[in-house]
């Protein structure tokens, strides 16, 4: 067993991991950056390293100093989170360089599925549906015009290295290419330092699915149910749950197939997600991305199976069997994950602040994952996630209920928050209904 | 004569118009970048740029001077 590890992130993920390593007798390392010094999650750790300045370019995306870290305090394993360094495979090699054990996927799984376009071509070699798109990195307009014009319009306009919805756009016609190939671009080459862009047909009324899938130490890949992540704005979630009200008995179990396929395919190790695409209209579904690491939105799925992932990806990475028999894995009930941001509840505009008043509800089947308390700032260099707010029930209609309660009972003053516009979506006909697609939220907040 | 003032803690990512530009109503003038999100910041009328009081790799807080133009 992993007898210590440092937790190269923060805020609520970091305190997320070191709550199970506390419960595993693991010893526990944070690291914080000068911005950070004073929240929950580097007081709550066995030790705590300061890593350096506000800018995570600095701190927490610094291999380096993290590795020195993890050298300085004696842990022997290092857990990314997510988002950082997570799905950088440079990052895993380093850390396995230096003697210590990664809490993640062999580096050469994180780095096919980190180029899109790679992922794209494997998953259709292994019998997973991809929608039409390019074979090949696209970095010239022209040739996206030609591309596009194979595929057929409408198509989406990615970075082929990127995430996070980040420089994203629909094209309808070969002038809204141009533009959205432009935006593309610059971002592209700006976060991921890469100018690849991927074009693939753009599903006009689609739900986000994705599949928990878990490859165990024996090689098994598990599928542990899907999250519906079509509550999105900028091409970010907002609000998760599970099961998808917009999947059928059939659909899933043909979707968690495809994922366990997806997962063997690159003999995959640890926590991963399997990203799809379903066609409301149809009712089909193509792969869409795959991600190598723990998904921000993975306790719903802890809510309805009772398995705790974080502990599974500790196990795994000591080659250790699963904590759970993978024959009687039973999701029972519904589940809900809300993400309270730090931002306008119209505009979803950024508003950083220092936290005067923070009051978690509590109740029958809620879970709050915080990263913050009453007296912490929050500040406007990292993302604006201060709490996932989750709820489980029996069924859809009573977490709705619970989730409506927890909602209105969550106080938190100084920074603006996005709680009322989780209210209005608990009450708004076309998610009560469970009849919503990724337009969802722009029909709520027209501009 | 109009201040545009920031809406909220940022930073100066890219300062687009600079001092003596004619501007237009929504053009922009800088981009701040806060919480993983750049945010643009428009003129709000036309004008010349009289002032512009940050460079690029500044923090402004909320209700922070940006631009004057007049």
């Amino acid at each position: 067993m992993l007898d210590s590890v440092l937790v190269a992130n923060r805020g609520e993920i970091a305190r997320r991991v070191l709550r199970t390593a506390r419960l595993m007798g693991i010893r526990a390392v944070a690291v914080y950056s000068d911005a950070d010094a004073d929240l929950p999650y580097v007081r709550e750790a066995d030790e705590a390293v300061h890593i350096g300045p506000s800018q995570p370019a600095r701190s927490y995306l610094d291999a380096a100093v993290l590795i020195d870290a993890a050298r300085k305090t004696g842990a022997r394993s290092v857990h990314p989170g997510y988002g950082f360094l997570a799905e950088n495979a440079d990052f895993a090699r380093q850390v396995v360089a230096a003697g210590l054990t990664w809490v993640g996927p062999d580096p050469g799984a994180i780095e096919q599925m980190g180029d899109k376009i790679r992922a794209r071509n494997l998953m259709e070699q292994a019998g997973v549906p991809v929608s039409p798109g390019t074979r090949e990195p696209v970095t010239d307009v022209n040739a996206a015009v030609t591309e596009a014009e194979r595929i057929g319009y409408p198509v989406m306009v990615k970075a082929a290295g990127g995430g996070g919805g980040i420089g994203m756009g629909a094209a309808a016609d070969e002038a809204g290419l141009r533009a959205a190939f432009e935006t593309a671009r610059s971002r592209a080459e700006r976060f991921f330092g890469s100018p690849a862009i991927l074009l693939e047909r753009y599903v006009e009324r689609a739900r986000h699915v994705e599949v928990q899938i878990l490859g165990l130490a024996d090689g098994r890949v598990l599928a542990l149910g899907e999250r519906d992540c079509s509550v999105q704005r900028r091409h970010q979630k907002v609000a998760e749950e599970t099961p998808s009200p917009g999947v059928s008995a059939g659909l899933r179990e043909r979707m968690l197939a495809a994922a366990v396929h997806a997962g063997e395919a690159v003999g995959y190790r640890g926590a991963g997600t399997v990203e799809c695409l379903v066609d409301a209209d149809t009712g089909s579904f193509v792969f869409l991305e795959m991600n190598t690491r723990l998904q921000v939105e993975h306790p719903v799925t802890e809510l309805v199976t009772g398995i705790d992932l974080v502990e599974q990806q500790f196990l795994i990475a000591a080659g250790e069997p699963p904590s759970f028999d993978p024959a009687a894995v039973r999701p029972a009930g519904h589940a809900l994950e809300l993400r309270v941001y730090a931002e306008d509840p119209v505009r979803f505009l950024p508003g950083p602040g220092t936290i005067t008043e923070w009051a978690e509800p509590a109740g029958d089947g809620v879970r709050v994952d915080a990263g913050y308390q009453a007296g912490n700032t929050v500040t406007p260099f990292y993302d604006p996630l201060l709490a996932k707010l989750c709820v489980h029930g029996a069924d859809r209609a009573q977490v709705l209920d619970r989730a409506r309660e927890a909602v209105a009972a969550f106080r938190i003053t100084g920074p603006k928050t996005n709680l009322a516009f989780h209210a209005d979506l608990l009450t708004s006909p076309g998610f009560v209904s469970g009849d919503y697609d990724t337009s969802l939220v722009s029909k709520l907040r027209p501009r | 004569m109009a201040e545009v003032r920031a809406e909220m803690v940022a930073n100066v990512w890219k300062v687009v118009a600079a001092e003596g530009d004619h501007v237009d109503d929504g053009d922009t003038l800088v981009i701040l970048e806060s919480m993983k999100m750049e945010i643009p910041v428009l003129a709000e009328g036309a004008g010349v740029i009289t002032k512009m009081h940050v460079a690029e790799g500044d923090v402004v807080q909320e209700g922070d001077l940006i631009a004057t133009i007049g």
